[in-house]
């Protein structure tokens, strides 16, 4: 019951997170350059450019939901189970969703990047 | 160039990794958190070692926001996947948790895999763009909204979205080979 309780959380915190991060990555390329923005207009002026774009708080709501399946899933297990098992996951469905929803160029190097990270990964929980 | 990713791969990792730890710390001191006292959970903002944890996560943030403008999202996700290195490091040192020698080989997987992927291009070449990634980010926001539309155009006709996307992926190639 505790493991079904843990993994659940886990499952919740891998979904939130690889949407969040796709919806990031679309806002991101939108806005531009963060370095000129920020030499440009300084922090706030780049605090103001990301908070504007609409994309952007709708991933942050999603992470922030991953973020509160963290701290509860963290609650529930060893810091160095759970942080590398939602990785591992977050990282698959992520790739995919690069692939997939931002038409990024996963070539064969990040595909055997992605499979070590995971293979890895799944040692971690061993 | 070469120096900002390295920076910027750092950056993550380090905060990335140290954040957790102390996450983990601060829930200790919270105790487990059950479903029908859900609300405890607000608890954790008071805690110090969870505050310091959520400071170490918002460096993250911005180092991964920045990253995430000018680099690919498969670029920037084995930077956090180094973080849980640094976890698995500061885990065995600082929360006295036992790390096997199963979890030392992922740890080494996870920076061949780290390593692997940093050393190619950081960034998908749109059909749009004739430059070399990164030193065309002067007109970063004109020419990502042109690739985007160039690409929607592209997937109506399915053969020439074929042929540009094997033209970008072997001028990658040409570009690895001159770095």
């Amino acid at each position: 019951m505790n493991s079904l309780k843990l993994w659940t959380a886990i499952g919740m915190l891998v979904l939130a997170s690889s949407a969040g991060d796709v919806m990031l990555s679309a806002a991101m390329k939108r806005i531009g350059d963060l370095d000129l923005i920020r030499m440009e207009k300084g922090l706030l002026g780049v605090i103001s450019r990301v908070i504007s774009e609409k994309l952007f708080l709708l991933g942050l709501c999603c992470l922030i939901f991953s973020f509160f399946c963290l701290l509860t899933a963290l609650s529930w297990g060893d810091a160095s189970l759970v942080a590398p098992a939602s990785a591992s996951l977050t990282y698959i469905c992520s790739a995919i969703m690069a692939k997939f929803l931002l038409h990024e160029n996963v070539d064969r190097r990040r595909w055997l990047s992605a499979a070590l990270v995971c293979v890895g990964v799944l040692l971690l929980v061993k | 160039m070469k120096f900002k990713k390295i920076f910027i791969y750092l950056a993550i990792a380090c905060c990335n990794g140290t954040g957790d730890v102390l996450l983990k710390r601060g829930m200790d001191n919270l105790g487990e958190i059950h479903l029908n006292h859900w609300t405890h959970i607000f608890n954790a903002f008071i805690d110090p070692w969870i505050i310091l944890g959520i400071l170490f996560l918002a460096g993250f943030f911005y180092s991964y926001l920045t990253a995430l403008s000018w680099a690919d999202l498969t670029f920037v996700l084995p930077a956090t996947a180094f973080g849980y290195v640094i976890t698995a490091f500061l885990s065995r040192v600082f929360l006295h948790e036992t790390v096997s020698a199963w979890r030392w080989a992922g740890v080494l997987l996870i920076t061949c895999g780290v390593g692997l992927v940093a050393r190619g291009p950081s960034l998908t070449e749109r059909p749009a763009k004739d430059t070399a990634p990164g030193k065309d980010s002067a007109v970063g926001k004109d020419t990502a909204l042109a690739g985007d539309s160039t690409i929607q155009k592209d997937s109506a006709h399915g053969k020439d979205a074929a042929l540009a996307k094997d033209s970008a992926l072997s001028r990658n190639k040409e570009q690895h080979e001159l770095a």
